[in-house]
């Protein structure tokens, strides 16, 4: 992954050095990327040696170490610390990824922690996702069906069928594919990139939903899907182990089936 | 007072959380054709439910034969006898149709070989009232709050539910008359104040376990609408009842579900023994959680904990080889390689006890609409209030939960939420003028704390707080420590006023919300050690080592603690309900508890 799409005048200038506290023997450098809407100054990179024998393994460790210890300042989502809620995402060490998951000791050098590339960013490290949230909601994600469900008793489906969905349901949204692709950064405004097209195959997959022929319909488009050129860095980098660029090879499989 | 930039609004129901509970309340609210907002302080799918691993309790009988008098019987058991029965029916009966209708609308349960709800069994869900563990829990592998939370956001973009995301809600809003008329938010990415006026205002944040310094809970669970009650006058109920989960990560806390003993996995200690047989001969490792993480205790106090420090206890899932984990319990078997390190399907886990569960919450009855004690009676309702969720102490719960009935608990209340309200309210009604100091509490709050400039960060309080609860007020309490803990963490709650929040934006301006959501754990830790201290028995998660055993004549009813501003606290008692909600059942009589 190359550039970053920043605030305007936006190249990072180097920013403040936190040294570790006194005393400390093991420390790790963070460089950290912070932005700070109120001034609208330039970005800035600030530096901070983490003392490795008080911090927990992993990199949303670190970070939360800096903001309780060193600079509460610092701006950035994070809920869960096990890696479902998908609210941690960011790029670190040049990979965008989850910090809840990714460990220190992997980092090699400096850890480095930018935010999500290609997307506005609110405060430091917390990216605008509104127009993802809003492309997801358009692939309208739920379950259709005319047949009535069984007044008492679930809807049938068997082991095999729900196999298909493996893969699939698992997705935490957390846009790290989306933000790694280099279609989405050019035409992520028409272009629904890897996590929502992933969600549609997941709808498309599924046995008992019957609207498959309308969420092909609506996906066939030479933006909405046809600007992956399966460059795969979304498969690469998803930290859930998920792979979109197959779904949405599975996507344009149906359609060529369709068309006949 | 500073000039906040303010936005009024009007709707008929203002639900706040966006978990499981909130979204099934506010989709449902939205179904009944009233004007809705759900605020939520992260985007829905990253609220904590997301993060339930095993199941969600229903007496299907898909694998084996089921009844939902049996569920009902376990989960009057598992409370101890705490828990109100008529609620307690009303869940396990509506348990049935809610689970059925996640199915509908696209919950991606696992199946059995003939196609329906996959159930694997969990602790303290027996057959033929307590006889052996049945299959009750319906999943989704061991990521079934993931598969519902997100199928609760997709019903509610399918009803087109209005969402205000990244609001951080801060106070109610009540009149002098003791009635709830909307609450105030801030909008954090730009630090605009909002104001929502409701005819219902329906509390849905989840749990408070972030007060202990060790818990499964995720860092956005800090009680926050339990503190927004407490500050309006309302009481909190049966707080001291807090549920450590026998397996935590030893270390790191996260979660191994119980559904990997349901699977087959056990404990050891360092003898290798499996201790769990004997102090519950029947049930074993499915014994109750209270049970379970007591036991634990005991073996690691006894000198028989595993590892360097004899400081934790072995989970063993090895023996259910490879395809099983990779089929029935993917999530864990990736948790324990990366927070234990250890591969689950060739090595044990280390694990321990860790707070995961709060009973305790804001007392409602079994429609969600809360009660408090006045003139006399325990069960007068607030007008305009509701909440559900692990935030609600309905009672379904009493003092232990059962685990797999949380995540009932947030569909069939929430659900139960908007039935009420289809049943009281008008679509639509105009709204009264607020009283003009309506939202000064909220405000004045916001503008202390953004201003604070003490000695001590947000951080350095919360640690004093969560050592003093996790020291003080863990698995086993006794007299000395809990009246200890008390001193200590008034002190601690004092030191709040030296509260010092570095960070003056308005945007994005996570040291402020910190500092608003600990405000929020020192009014719920208060009210737990409190509770705690004053409760002389032992019952369901409350161990109290001086008074090892459950007293009925003088402790069968709930705590309530009041928390005023000065983090003063003053407890009263409210009777359980020891009646069913329809003659179909009997009331269950409290007997001896062995699994
Ligand atoms: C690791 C783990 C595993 C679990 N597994 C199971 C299981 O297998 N089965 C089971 O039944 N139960 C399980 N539980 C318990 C269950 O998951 C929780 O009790 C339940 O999810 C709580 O749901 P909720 O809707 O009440 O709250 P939450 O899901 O916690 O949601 C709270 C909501 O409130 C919002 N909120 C909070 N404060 C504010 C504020 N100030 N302003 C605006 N919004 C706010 C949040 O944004 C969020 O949307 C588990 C719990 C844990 C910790
Ligand atoms: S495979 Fe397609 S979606 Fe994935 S990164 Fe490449 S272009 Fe983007
Ligand atoms: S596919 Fe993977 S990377 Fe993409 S949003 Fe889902 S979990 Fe995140
Ligand atoms: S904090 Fe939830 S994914 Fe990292």
């Amino acid at each position: 992954m190359v550039e970053f799409s920043l605030p305007k005048n936006s190249k990072p200038t180097k920013g403040k050095t936190h040294p570790a506290p006194a005393g400390a023997k093991n420390t790790k450098r963070f460089q950290v990327y912070r932005y700070d809407p109120d001034t609208g100054a330039n970005p800035r990179i600030d530096t901070y040696d983490v003392d490795m024998d008080t911090c927990g393994p992993m990199v949303l460790d670190g970070l939360l170490k800096i903001k309780d210890e060193m600079d509460s300042t610092l701006a950035l989502r994070r809920s869960c610390r096990e890696g479902i809620c998908g609210s941690c995402s960011m790029n670190i060490d040049g990979g965008n990824t989850l910090a809840c998951l990714k460990s220190i000791e992997d980092c090699k050098g400096d850890v480095k922690v930018y935010p999500l590339p290609h997307m506005p960013v609110v405060k430091d490290l917390v990216p605008d996702l509104t127009h993802v949230y809003a492309q997801y909601a358009s692939i309208e994600p739920w379950l259709k069906s005319e047949t009535l469900p069984p007044a008492s008793g679930e809807r049938l489906q068997s082991p095999e069928e729900r196999e298909k969905l493996d893969g699939l349901w698992e997705c935490i949204l957390c846009f790290c594919c989306s933000t790694s692709c280099p279609s989405y950064w050019w035409n992520g405004d028409r272009y629904l990139g890897p996590a929502i097209l992933l969600q549609a195959a997941r709808w498309i997959n599924d046995s008992r939903d019957e609207a498959t022929g309308e969420r092909l319909d609506e996906l066939e488009d030479p933006f909405k899907l046809y600007r992956c050129h399966t460059i795969m860095n979304c498969t690469q980098t998803c930290p859930k182990g998920l792979n979109p660029a197959k779904a949405i090879a599975d996507i344009k499989t149906k359609l060529v089936e369709r068309a006949g | 007072m500073a000039a906040f930039n303010i936005v009024d609004h009007e709707y008929d129901v203002v639900v706040v959380g966006a978990g499981g509970a909130g979204l099934r309340a506010t989709f449902g609210m939205v179904q009944q054709g009233f004007k809705t907002a759900c605020i939520t302080k992260v985007f829905p799918t990253r609220s904590h439910t997301v993060a339930a691993q095993g199941g969600v309790a229903a007496s299907l009988g898909n694998i084996g034969e089921d009844n939902w008098a049996w569920h009902m019987y376990d989960t009057v058991k598992g409370s101890d006898w705490l828990g109100d029965q008529d609620a307690i029916e009303y869940m396990c009966r509506e348990a049935v149709p809610a689970i059925r209708e996640l199915e509908h609308s696209g919950v991606p349960f696992s199946r059995t070989p003939e196609g329906k709800i996959y159930q694997r069994p969990f602790g303290g869900h027996m057959r033929n009232f307590g006889e052996a563990p049945v299959q009750r829990a319906c999943a989704a592998a061991d990521r079934t709050g993931h598969a519902i939370l997100h199928t609760l956001y997709q019903q509610s973009l399918k009803y087109k539910a209005e969402f205000f995301i990244e609001y951080f809600s801060i106070d109610l809003m009540m009149d002098p008359d003791g009635s709830c008329r909307g609450v105030v938010a801030i909008d954090m990415a730009t630090g605009t104040i909002h104001r929502f006026k409701a005819h219902r205002t329906v509390i849905a944040t989840g749990g408070y376990g972030r007060a202990y310094f060790s818990c499964t809970s995720a860092h956005t669970c800090t009680g926050d609408g339990n503190a927004m009650a407490a500050r309006a006058g309302l009481p909190l109920q049966d707080m001291e009842f807090v549920q450590f989960h026998p397996t935590g990560v030893y270390g790191a806390g996260v979660l191994i579900t119980e559904g990997s003993r349901g699977e087959g996995g056990y404990l050891t200690n360092s003898a290798g023994e499996r201790f769990m047989e004997r102090y519950a001969p029947t049930a074993k490792d499915l014994a109750s959680r209270d049970v379970v993480s007591r036991s634990m205790t005991m073996e690691i106090r006894e000198g028989r904990g595993v590892g360097p420090e004899k400081d934790h206890i072995f989970l063993h899932l090895e023996h259910l080889g490879p395809e099983v984990l990779h089929q029935r319990l993917p999530g864990i078997t990736e948790s324990a390689k990366v927070f234990a390190g250890v591969d689950a399907t060739k090595a044990p886990i280390p694990v321990l006890p860790t707070v995961h569960y709060n009973m305790g919450g804001i007392p409602t009855n079994y429609m969600g609409e809360v009660v408090t004690k006045k003139d006399g009676n325990p069960d007068s309702v607030v007008p305009g209030l509701m909440a559900i969720g692990e935030a609600a102490c309905v009672s379904v719960h009493g003092a232990n939960r059962l685990g797999a009935n949380s995540l009932l608990d947030l569909v069939v209340f929430g659900r139960a939420a908007a039935l009420r309200c289809r049943d009281t309210l008008k679509k639509g009604e105009p709204h009264r003028p607020l009283s003009k100091d309506a939202s000064d509490m909220a405000l004045a709050r916001l503008e202390r704390l953004r201003n604070a400039n003490g000695s001590m960060s947000v951080a350095q309080i919360r640690k004093n707080m969560q050592r003093t609860m996790q020291n003080d007020a863990a698995v086993f309490r006794t007299s000395k420590t809990l009246k200890e803990g008390i001193g200590k963490l008034s002190e601690i709650a004092a030191s709040l006023k030296d509260i010092k929040v570095s960070d003056r934006s308005l945007i994005f301006n996570t040291d402020l919300i910190e500092a608003l959501e600990l405000e929020n754990l020192m009014t719920c830790a208060l009210a737990t050690i409190h509770g705690a201290e004053a409760r002389q028995e032992s019952r369901g998660a409350h161990a109290h080592e001086d008074f090892p055993n459950r007293d009925d004549e003088n402790w069968m009813k709930h705590t309530i603690a009041y928390v005023d501003d000065k983090y003063k606290v003053k407890l009263d008692y409210r009777p359980v309900h020891t009646y069913t909600l329809t003659d179909e059942v009997k009331y269950i009589a409290p007997k001896a508890r062995v699994y």
